[in-house]
């Protein structure tokens, strides 16, 4: 293939076309003033303009994990730079394929601490999952389509290009996509065929099985979500997902035990307790999900299928392993399965899900509703019910109101919920929620936001009013950090240290501010009249929906208790108090 | 259920470019292994090849979660844990200096002779000897000469190799 001379902004702007870039999330500095304009003589990419270079990354995450393809964010050296790295780390914590590219000073004052000059690749180094600096004009069209591949190969994660203001002006060659396999980095996709053999006996042979998948079905793409769910219907085996595996499987199906984890349901967490074959397809045993190590799911043997080797083994010991895309993995499962006739237990299995259905009889998402004070449950599930047949993507903030909506919000498809989950970023639902509409403008996105989470990045209402983007916040303000406040009333005896959300803004005259339209509900009465405006306006909306302010979440597995030691509810007192060990942990 | 902590030799083979070092060792640190020593040097001018030798002790979990993590990282090539793997060679380099006078001076030069190490700089009052070997040689000898005048130590850290004839690393000649 031919290589075409032209100058470093050209190379970086052919590059994402042939990558099939059509979007990218940025804001202009000196050191990408080259790259701006080149940006402004061309047609094929549309750049969106944000408001802070983190609202940036989250956008591009938001259209990343809403499409399936690589968020691709553009911005200056130094501040630029640094201010990204919440939104890469964020990215890197739930493997989501970000390219990230960064000015730089000019090569020879790199090291010089020149103007706006910062160690990009130094400090993004920990918090991606690989990352370049330009330092040859020659290099730069093999590294941008590398940085390509190595964000969207394997388990994706960020990657950062970090690209020097006199290599944007030089002039060297520009080259295709297709350069050849990667030296080192050629991550496995295929099972070992022996190992799965062995999985897919295992999971025959079981008398009560359950299978517990994550973000890895939904990164493997949407095939793999309906071989899953195939595979579970063909075993009528019962599932639950994780906070990141939302979608996976349909939460609608009587198969399913919905969310699992520290504020996962009852039903879900004894499941996976009292289980003989765990099959882990695409999760990492989280600690949300494990709760103390000694005591997790202590008589099963574990299936864990994953992409990454270095998430097998690393904190739960397993029995079978197989490193490889949940999609393949899956697909070898079915044609095991569907190859030996040799049927499951059913009297272990019909055992089973009695035992199942008796926990589920608990109720353990019920809440005391109330005909004053709205509650936030209620809200959420109005939420759900008058959105739910319509084309609807939901990002969220991070505390109570983020746990709430995995509880109460159902879903049947992947690529519908975007939620920060590993880092647990406040402030990433809104730029999220701009980065899904981007993708998708005509479908109904709704950030469902705490008051002080939206806060963290409320500036991005002024993009959404540039760009014209419908997106629906839908607060839920109990005017505290509801999820530190809880914890403070659990574990330090009450103490609200610094959680109370003092001097909030009017929700509807910042709204206003902004161009968009303010909502407001008070009583449980007003909720529905109140959605129903929001979806009827063809605009921005803020809804600030006022909830009781001293909810707790649950269910709720206490930090360093077991993960079958739940609270069901504020009566519930746990057998012993939070042990120090306990104290110590997030 | 405690694990014993095993010392291992790991043997990393990466693409010789700027801030691969950084990262092997950003890993190290951010996930708090512990690096008992590390070197490294180019092996390969034509494929831009260099090997990272670093010693490092833990449970057989942690090793297992540190081979992972290193293989993982882009500009890694293979990893090989020379330890589990079987025979292999393991070797250090030091440079010692000894000051002292009289028969100190003396005692210190016989056990060098014994251990077969030379001396590569010498004054009226010093010596500066050169020792190869193996670390526990080495920790022996850099022992002995404490009393003697010890002044100063400079080691490379354990650089090994596997025995036999197949490369370790994998990616040798057919990759």
């Amino acid at each position: 293939m031919t290589s075409q001379e032209m100058n470093g902004s050209q190379i970086v702007l052919k590059a994402l076309v042939d990558q099939g870039v059509d979007t990218v999330f940025g804001y202009p500095g000196g050191a990408v003033l080259p790259i701006y304009d080149e940006l402004f003589k061309q047609n094929s990419i549309r750049h969106i303009l944000v408001r802070q270079e983190g609202g940036a990354v989250h956008a591009a995450e938001g259209y990343a994990r809403s499409t399936g393809k690589v968020g691709v964010v553009l911005v200056t050296s130094g501040p630029g730079a640094t201010n990204a790295v919440t939104g890469l780390t964020d990215a890197l914590m739930d493997s989501i394929p970000v390219v990230c590219l960064t000015g730089q000073v000019p090569t020879h004052l790199i090291g010089n601490d020149a103007f706006q000059e910062a160690d990009t690749t130094g400090i993004t180094r920990p918090c991606t999952k690989h990352n370049y600096l330009v330092k040859r004009i020659e290099d730069c069209s093999r590294i941008m389509h590398e940085a390509f591949y190595v964000a969207k190969s394997g388990r994706p994660g960020p990657v950062v290009v970090d690209l020097p203001k006199d290599i944007l002006m030089a002039t060297g060659p520009s080259n295709g996509p297709d350069q050849g396999q990667h030296k080192s980095y050629r991550p496995r996709v295929k099972g070992d065929i022996d190992e799965i053999r062995k999985a897919v006996a295992l999971i025959r042979g079981a008398k009560r099985p359950i299978f517990y998948c994550g973000g890895g079905v939904i990164n493997s793409g949407p095939a793999a979500a309906q071989l899953l769910t195939e595979f579970v219907h063909m075993t009528g085996y019962p599932i639950t997902l994780t906070l990141m595996g939302l979608g996976a499987f349909p939460a609608s199906d009587p198969q399913s035990l919905g969310m699992l984890g520290m504020h996962g349901t009852l039903e879900a967490n004894y499941a996976m307790h009292g289980c003989d074959v765990m099959i882990n397809l695409g999760a990492r045993f989280d600690d949300r999900v494990t709760g103390r190590l000694a005591d997790f799911s202590p008589g099963s043997k574990k299936i864990h299928v994953d992409i990454d080797p270095s998430s097998i083994n690393k904190n739960i010991a397993v029995d079978c392993a197989i490193v490889g895309d949940v999609g393949h993995v899956l697909e070898d499962m079915i044609k095991l399965w569907k190859a030996d006739q040799t049927p499951p237990d059913k009297a272990a299995l019909t055992e089973w899900w009695r035992q199942i259905d008796d926990w589920r009889a608990r109720d353990c998402l019920a809440y005391k509703a109330d005909d004053e004070v709205i509650k936030p449950q209620y809200a959420l599930q109005r939420l759900y019910e008058m959105t739910k047949d319509r084309n609807t993507y939901i990002t969220t903030e991070v505390g109570q109101h983020q746990m709430w909506a995995a509880q109460f919000y159902k879903f049947e498809q992947p690529n519908r919920w975007m939620t920060s989950g590993g880092l647990g970023t406040m402030g990433y639902g809104l730029p999220a929620a701009m980065g899904v509409q981007v993708a998708h403008p005509d479908a109904l996105v709704i950030d469902i936001a705490g008051e002080a989470s939206v806060l963290m990045n409320i500036q991005e209402m002024s993009t959404i009013a540039q760009y014209k983007l419908p997106v629906k916040v839908f607060i839920l303000n109990n005017e505290y950090m509801g999820m530190v406040r809880q914890w403070q009333e659990l574990l330090h005896g009450g103490r609200y240290s610094e959680s109370y959300m003092d001097s909030l803004p009017d929700f509807v005259k910042l709204a206003e501010a902004f161009g968009a339209v303010g909502l407001r509900a008070e009583k449980p009465a007003e909720v529905d009249g109140v959605i129903e405006e929001m979806l009827a306006t063809d605009r921005a909306v803020i809804a600030d929906i006022r909830i009781d302010k001293e909810e707790n979440c649950f269910p709720m597995i206490p930090s360093g208790a077991a993960h079958n030691e739940i609270l069901l509810g504020p009566d519930d007192k746990a057998d012993e108090p939070v042990s120090e060990e306990g104290m110590v942990l997030v | 259920m405690e694990q014993k902590i095993e010392r291992h030799t790991i043997s990393v083979l990466v693409e010789n470019e700027p801030g691969v070092l950084a990262r092997v060792i950003g890993l190290f640190s951010g996930r708090g292994y512990n690096i008992e020593s590390l070197t490294v040097a180019e092996v390969d001018a034509r494929r831009h090849l260099s090997r990272i030798t670093v010693v490092t002790s833990g449970t057989p979990m942690i090793i297992e979660q540190i081979k992972a993590q290193l293989d993982r990282l882009v500009p890694v090539h293979a990893v090989s844990d020379l330890t589990a793997e079987g025979p292999h060679i393991e070797r250090e380099l030091a440079l010692i200096k000894v000051a002292e006078a009289g028969e100190k001076r003396v005692e210190s030069l016989r056990i060098a002779d014994i251990f077969r190490a030379r001396v590569v700089d010498s004054t009226t009052t010093s010596f500066v000897f050169e020792m190869t070997g193996s670390t526990d040689k080495l920790n022996a000898f850099i022992k002995l000469m404490e009393p003697l005048g010890l002044v100063d130590v400079c080691r490379t850290g354990v650089v090994a190799i596997s025995r036999g004839p197949e490369p370790q690393n994998g990616a040798g000649r057919t990759a």
